[in-house]
């Protein structure tokens, strides 16, 4: 004897539940597509590296600074 | 519970298009429009696609304020005629889902908007629907025979919030647009009023025709189709204004105001004897005096693309 796992409530909700369906889905295209053209449009790629959840210490401010001094004096050596 | 009562509740059962109903898409069709229009002739660009997140989200917004105005008068829509179908009045939908549907769309189209393109969108499209939902819906409809002046604000934000989208601003170009919606909707409404039999009084709301008579009503035409024409014709003297939009304009004005005139010189005798013909005739010509005005403004856009658009 076959079970009957299709109530006639789902035949009934068939066309709404997809209905929500498609809408869940496009909500996860848009958010997907709005995640990689807000990437891709960043004017430096290092600035994503700001939201890996990792303590970065070489990407605050104050060391980056520090390294843009250094870069200048470098300069400051080479041209002398 | 009998067999019968089971089948009138699987038939009366809501379906996805129910719930889409309760959107309004006509309304959002025309949100859609303005919004795309405001995008498109600012002068800087977003990606495309930010582009289309942002106007879905303006088009959700408008529509999540659709269900809010519809779950707060379902009372009103079910004396009604023209809205006793709206699925709330026609037992399709619980009143708590559409107030459900309302808040959650409101909540996730400013939230998106904000995330996809600025604060400031954001903020503009949650006074939008804040706009329309509590100061039009809840105080204002039932309150004046101005409602409809002050309602049409609400419809007049979306090439505001466009704009902002693009530019993070609000400017003399948006406030412009703004302004061309805001003054269009009362002529626009009340020459419809003037020729369509409806049934606001037994529901308690407010026109004009029905407390300030019809001429009076006639006046009000005439005189917000004053007001509108410098407004219209002055966004041609703006940067997203040129030849071809004051052209346009001055056109279409002409046509308006002419037929504003004629319509508040009009008696109700005349008006009876020939079934309203003009009346019905300035409100057609109200359609297309606005989408031709955008769509001018979308000209002017491509004009300028190629070098030849402004001044």
């Amino acid at each position: 004897m076959a079970i009957k796992v299709e109530h006639e409530m789902h035949e009934r909700r068939r066309g709404r539940n997809r209905g929500v369906g498609l809408v869940l889905l496009g909500l996860v295209g848009i958010v997907f597509g709005l995640t990689v053209v807000k990437v891709l449009n960043l004017e430096e790629i290092k600035q994503f590296e700001r939201f890996d959840h990792v303590a970065r210490p070489q990407i605050e401010p104050a060391a980056i600074e520090a390294a843009a001094d250094r870069n200048a004096a470098a300069e400051e050596g080479v041209s002398e | 519970m009998t067999d019968a009562t089971i089948q009138t509740q699987a038939q009366d059962e809501a379906q996805f298009g129910d719930y889409f109903a309760l959107l309004k898409p006509r309304v959002m069709s025309l949100v859609v429009f303005t919004a795309f229009v405001g995008m498109i002739v600012a002068p800087v660009g977003v990606h495309p696609f930010i582009g289309f997140v942002s106007i879905l989200c303006i088009a959700v917004g408008a529509g999540a304020s659709g269900a809010l105005n519809m779950w707060w008068d379902a009372d009103i829509d079910a004396v009604m005629r023209r809205t006793a179908k709206r699925p709330i009045p026609a037992g399709k939908v619980e009143p708590q889902e559409a107030l459900a549907l309302g808040l959650a769309l409101s909540g996730f189209s400013v939230v998106l908007l904000w995330l996809a393109a600025n604060a400031l969108s954001a903020a503009l499209l949650a006074f939008t629907i804040f706009f329309y939902a509590v100061i039009y819906s809840m105080w204002l409809k039932r309150a004046t025979p101005q409602n409809i002046v002050i309602g049409g604000a609400a419809g007049a934000f979306p090439p505001m919030i466009g704009w902002a989208v693009m530019t993070g601003g609000v400017s003399l170009e948006s406030i412009l647009m703004f302004a061309l919606i805001f003054m269009w909707t009362p002529p626009h409404f009340w020459a419809l009023a003037l020729f369509v039999k409806t049934d606001y009084g037994d529901a308690g709301v407010p026109m004009l025709t029905e407390t300030h008579g019809r001429k009076s009503t006639r006046l009000h035409v005439w005189g917000y189709t004053l007001l509108l024409a410098p407004v219209a014709v002055g966004i041609a003297f703006t940067s997203i204004g040129g030849w071809f939009y004051l052209a346009v304009s001055l056109l279409l004005n002409a046509r308006f105001l002419y037929g504003a005139w004629l319509v508040w010189n009009r008696d109700e005798g005349a008006s009876e004897a020939d079934e309203y013909a003009t009346e019905k005739w300035l409100f057609r010509i109200s359609l297309s005096y606005l989408f031709l005005h955008f769509g001018a403004l979308l000209v002017e856009a491509a004009l300028r693309a190629y070098g030849i658009g402004g001044w």
